[in-house]
This record gives structure tokens, C-alpha cells and sequence, in this order.
């Protein structure tokens, strides 16, 4: 009934504005327009651009004069480097994301289940952080594990031991990822939860299903579109990272947006960044297409 | 061992890993306070003297005020623009049941869905290839990519349950488009469209990556805090973090209380 209101009302309105505007945009299509415009310029023209670079000569600005995959050749070549920033980059987002998802889904479950009027106060504490630049957030890291820091002083104050060396490292890295990206993995795991009808789970309870069953049979198939958006969503922002890098790591691993920085500031190789940074957008922009495509977005995001 | 004990067993897990993680989350905040109140030039933990030194000469700062100052005109900017823009994109992405709507939705999302320092650094090519000068200009330019798409989102969810048959009475009733905006569909949307400015306010004062790329000489706060991270520490990097953090807390509590206002006006 409401629907059939609203198409009927989508009519007039598409109807009238025919009448008045001239047949080539309805409503829903004018107002898309200043985002349509936005992203044009400021999204599709740069990742064209950056793809017509990766064609170019090495080190050279001829855009559109010359044609070549000399540079996707030089980051496949193993006597070069880059290749190795290109693994690190996509092995350490892997882990984030394998390891994010098991952090963050007992708080989501408790978010949805069970904190109640709590679970406000909870999701507000858990999104503050994403207001904080994660360079202040991470440099107190920094604060935390450095020589004479808070950890280090602190077990000096109690055992008179040394903290053991951990800034500087790869594994820093790793941990200065996953806690920067947590939040991307919460919200998402929340929002595929509370999509769940709480009757089917207790219906499965009654008729006998375990513990495990119902989170293998109903929680985690009917959750798994919010599911696959924070796996997705932590992936991809994970291999574009570079603040962890350089804030905590110390440059130990030199990850691929590094790189594509290099390439595009003091080498001054446009073309070589650019190539780098195609194969990162067909990367993110291929899962992204594909899971996209495959939801309901309405659904997700309506709950209707 | 009996179903309640079980059940009350999972809960107190939950909790307690809850509020682990939530501990963990705020721990380098708490450290970045603590290394803003001591008083010497190096952060030695447990601290010896403590003094508010470092925040006087950071409020007394000429470089701050005018990093603080970039940053507030890049973010009000950015709040301006990206409610306007996000506000008909929600229309487009949750009220109208148009031909390309489907796809439009997909397309909205995609730079959420990109890493922000490959996202800047794309622009910074764009920007000088086509020889425009980088200044904080730019910087709204590259943070409305991110941010427009956000404050769609999150005004769309309000849309959603927003009933159009609302509209199509006071049509109805003989009330002008722009009148039916202005009376109707305006302040059914408010709360939604106050949380899409705070989202876009927050987002862009906090926001480093694209920034970093797209700025050019101009610094804002998290750009400059950067700069002295990597070369030349002083207790002004965790002073200025902890202001800058304090700034948003108090923007987000006041303009969560404006949400609810308006949540409550609105119904």
C-alpha cells in the first residue's frame, strides 16, 4: 500500500516536472547530479589520469605521447624492490582483516545481544576514535612503547626491568593497523547482526540446534552481508595504509602507498607511482565492484 | 552447569573483552595527555614534575593559531559543502524511485571504499597536472570526495524512514515545491542532516591523509603534528593532539545533544 503511494506519487512528480523541466532529468536524477559532478572531477578524472601516467615512458611527463607497460614490467621485476612492498602491503592487510574479525565480533554480538542501553554509550566510545587523526592516535603508541616511555617506565617502576624492544618492527606495524582499522570492522559486524530477526534464533534454540549450530546455520549466513562489508571495507583501506608505516614502523617495511609517494614527490617518476597505483585500485576497486553488485543496499541500510 | 549460569558466564566474557578493547582504544590518548603535562622538553614516564607549560606556549603559538585557524576554514568549508551535496545525494540514494538509482547508490560509494592516501595522492597528480596551485583550496576539493559520500550515507538512513505520502499530502493541499521542502521535508530530515554535518565537521578537522597530498605550503593540524613526528619532537605534538582531540569531544557532545533535539522535534 505505501509503496504503491509512493510510485504513484514518484509518477506525479516525474510527471509534472516533465511538464516544466524538459524530459531529460527526473527528480532523482537531478538531485544526484551534485555528487555526480563531484565525483567526475574529483574521483573518476584523477584515477583516469593516473591510469593514462602508468602508459607513460619512466620518468618521463609524456602522458598520451608514448605507450608503454615498461613500468607494470618494473614492478614485476624481482631485481627491483617494489615487488616486495606490493607483498608486504597485501600480507599485512590480510592479517588485519583475519585478525580484526575475531576482536571485533564478540563486541558486535555483545553490541546487538546483550549491552542493552548500554550498547549506546558503547558505539559512541568505539566511533570517537575514527575523529582523532589516527597519526595523533598512533604516535601515542609511540609514547607508550619508546625508551623511558609509559610501558618501559612503568616496568621499571614495579621490577626494575627493561621493556622489551617492539617500536621500529613489523609486527608494530601490524598492531598499529588492526588498532587503527578496528572500527571499520565493528560497525559493519553490528549492522549485519541487528539485520538478524532474533526469532529465527530462538525458534533454532527451541527446536534443539546447539550453541555452534545456530551461529553456523543462522548468525553468520544471515549476518554475512554486514560481515563481508567490514572484511571488505578493513582490506582495502588495510593495503592503502601508510601512517602505521611511518609513524610507528620507522620505515622498517616500506609499504606500497609509500612508494606510490615516492614515485610522485622526490623521484619524480609519475609514471612508475601510477602503475602502482592502478594495480591497487583494480585490486580494491574489483573486490569493491564485486561485493557491491552481489548486496541489497536498501535492504542493508533501510531495513525494510 | 545450568543454561542461566552459561548464559551469564558469556555475558561477563563480553563484557570484560568489551571493555578491554575499549581501554586498549583510549590508552594512547591517555599517554599523548600525559606527555602534554610534564614539564620537561623529553617524556620521561613516571613524570617527575608536572605543569600546564606546554599547553600556555601552545595556546601562546603564532604557528598554532594559524594551523588551527587553516584547519577550521578547510573543515567549515568541507561542513557546508558536503551537507548541501550529501543532502540531495540522500534524496537521489533513498526517497526517489529513479532509473539509475541502483547504480548511483554503487557509485556514492566507491570512494569510501578507496584507501584515503591513494585517494590524495591521485588527486595531487590530477591537481598539478593540470597546474593548479595546491593550497587548502584543494584540500576541500580531495576531503569532499571522502566526505560527501559520507554525509549521503548517513542522511539517506534517515530518509529511509522518512514516509513520502507526508509530501504527497501537502501537495495535495496546494502547498508549493519550494513550501513543501521548506515545511515538510526539511524538518522531518533535520536530525539526519545535523548528524551529516557533524560527521562532515569531525571527519575533515581529523583527517590526515589527504591532507598530507593535497594541501600544499598550507599545514592544518594533523599535517603539522606529522611534520614534527617524524623530525623534531617537542612536547607541543602531544599537547596540540590533545587539545585537538578535547575539540572534537566537545563538537561531538554538542552536537550530539543538537541530534537529539531535533530527533525529538521532528517526531
Amino acid at each position: 500500500m505505501k509503496i504503491h503511494a509512493l510510485q504513484i506519487q514518484d509518477a506525479a512528480i516525474s510527471g509534472t516536472a516533465k511538464k516544466s523541466r524538459g524530459p531529460f532529468l527526473t527528480p532523482g536524477a537531478r538531485c544526484a547530479l551534485p555528487v555526480i559532478v563531484l565525483l567526475l572531477l574529483g574521483f573518476a578524472a584523477p584515477l583516469t589520469a593516473v591510469i593514462a601516467y602508468s602508459f607513460a615512458e619512466p620518468h618521463s611527463f609524456n602522458v598520451f605521447s608514448s605507450f608503454t607497460f615498461a613500468n607494470y614490467a618494473e614492478i614485476f621485476n624481482t631485481e627491483n624492490t617494489v615487488w616486495m612492498s606490493f607483498l608486504w602491503s597485501l600480507s599485512l592487510a590480510a592479517v588485519t582483516v583475519l585478525i580484526l574479525s575475531v576482536i571485533a565480533y564478540p563486541i558486535a554480538y555483545g553490541m546487538v545481544y546483550v549491552f542493552g542501553r548500554w550498547s549506546g554509550l558503547v558505539s559512541i566510545l568505539f566511533v570517537f576514535p575514527l575523529f582523532i587523526s589516527e597519526n595523533v592516535r598512533l604516535y601515542g603508541w609511540v609514547l607508550f612503547f619508546i625508551k623511558n616511555g609509559v610501558f618501559d617506565g612503568t616496568l621499571n617502576l614495579l621490577g626494575g626491568s627493561d621493556a622489551p624492544e617492539v617500536l621500529y618492527s613489523p609486527g608494530i606495524i601490524l598492531f598499529g593497523m588492526i588498532y587503527t582499522y578496528l572500527p571499520y570492522m565493528l560497525f559493519p559486524l553490528v549492522l549485519g547482526l541487528s539485520l538478524l530477526p532474533r526469532d529465527v534464533v530462538d525458534a533454532a534454540k527451541d527446536l534443539g540446534a546447539s550453541r555452534y549450530q545456530v551461529w553456523r546455520e543462522i548468525e553468520l549466513p544471515l549476518a554475512m552481508p554486514g560481515f563481508m562489508i567490514g572484511l571488505l571495507l578493513t582490506f582495502v583501506l588495510a593495503v592503502g595504509a601508510i601512517a602505521e608505516s611511518k609513524v610507528l614502523g620507522g620505515q622498517s617495511v616500506i609499504v606500497l602507498t609509500h612508494d606510490i609517494e615516492v614515485s610522485f614527490t622526490y623521484a619524480q617518476n609519475w609514471p612508475l607511482g601510477s602503475a602502482l597505483a592502478v594495480l591497487i585500485t583494480l585490486i580494491t576497486g574489483g573486490l569493491t565492484l564485486f561485493m557491491l553488485f552481489k548486496l541489497d543496499l536498501d535492504r542493508v541500510l533501510g531495513r525494510k | 552447569m545450568n543454561q542461566e549460569q552459561a548464559a551469564l558466564r558469556t555475558r561477563t566474557l563480553l563484557w570484560v573483552w568489551t571493555i578491554f578493547v575499549i581501554v586498549v582504544v583510549y590508552l594512547p590518548v591517555v599517554c599523548s595527555a600525559l606527555a602534554s603535562l610534564t614539564k620537561s622538553r623529553y617524556f620521561l614516564f613516571p613524570i617527575r614534575k608536572w605543569s600546564f607549560d606546554w599547553w600556555d606556549k601552545t595556546m601562546a603559538s603564532i604557528e598554532v593559531s594559524t594551523l588551527v585557524k587553516t584547519s577550521l576554514m578547510l573543515a567549515g568549508s568541507v561542513t557546508v559543502l558536503a551537507t548541501l551535496i550529501g543532502f540531495f545525494g540522500a534524496l537521489a540514494f533513498a526517497r526517489y524511485n529513479w532509473k539509475g538509482r541502483s547504480l548511483f547508490q554503487k557509485v556514492v560509494l566507491l570512494p569510501i571504499f578507496f584507501p584515503q592516501p591513494v585517494l590524495g595522492l591521485a588527486l595531487l597528480l590530477w591537481f598539478n597536472a593540470l597546474g593548479l596551485p595546491l593550497s587548502w583550496h584543494t584540500a576541500v576539493i580531495a576531503h569532499l570526495v571522502w566526505i560527501a559520500p559520507v554525509v549521503t550515507l548517513v542522511i539517506a538512513i534517515q530518509v529511509y524512514g522518512f514516509d513520502p505520502v507526508v509530501e504527497e499530502a501537502a501537495f495535495d493541499l496546494g502547498a508549493s515545491r519550494l513550501q513543501v521542502m521548506k515545511e515538510v521535508t526539511l524538518p522531518m530530515l533535520w536530525p539526519g542532516i545535523w548528524s551529516g554535518m557533524l560527521f562532515a565537521f569531525l571527519l575533515s578537522w581529523g583527517n590526515f591523509p589527504l591532507s598530507l597530498y593535497t594541501s600544499g605550503a598550507d599545514s592544518t593540524v594533523p599535517k603539522w603534528l606529522f611534520t614534527k613526528m617524524i623530525a623534531g619532537y617537542t612536547p607541543m605534538v602531544p599537547t596540540l593532539g590533545t587539545m585537538s582531540t578535547l575539540g572534537a569531544a566537545l563538537v561531538l557532545s554538542i552536537g550530539g545533544v543538537a541530534v537529539i533535539l531535533a530527533r525529538r522535534r521532528s517526531n
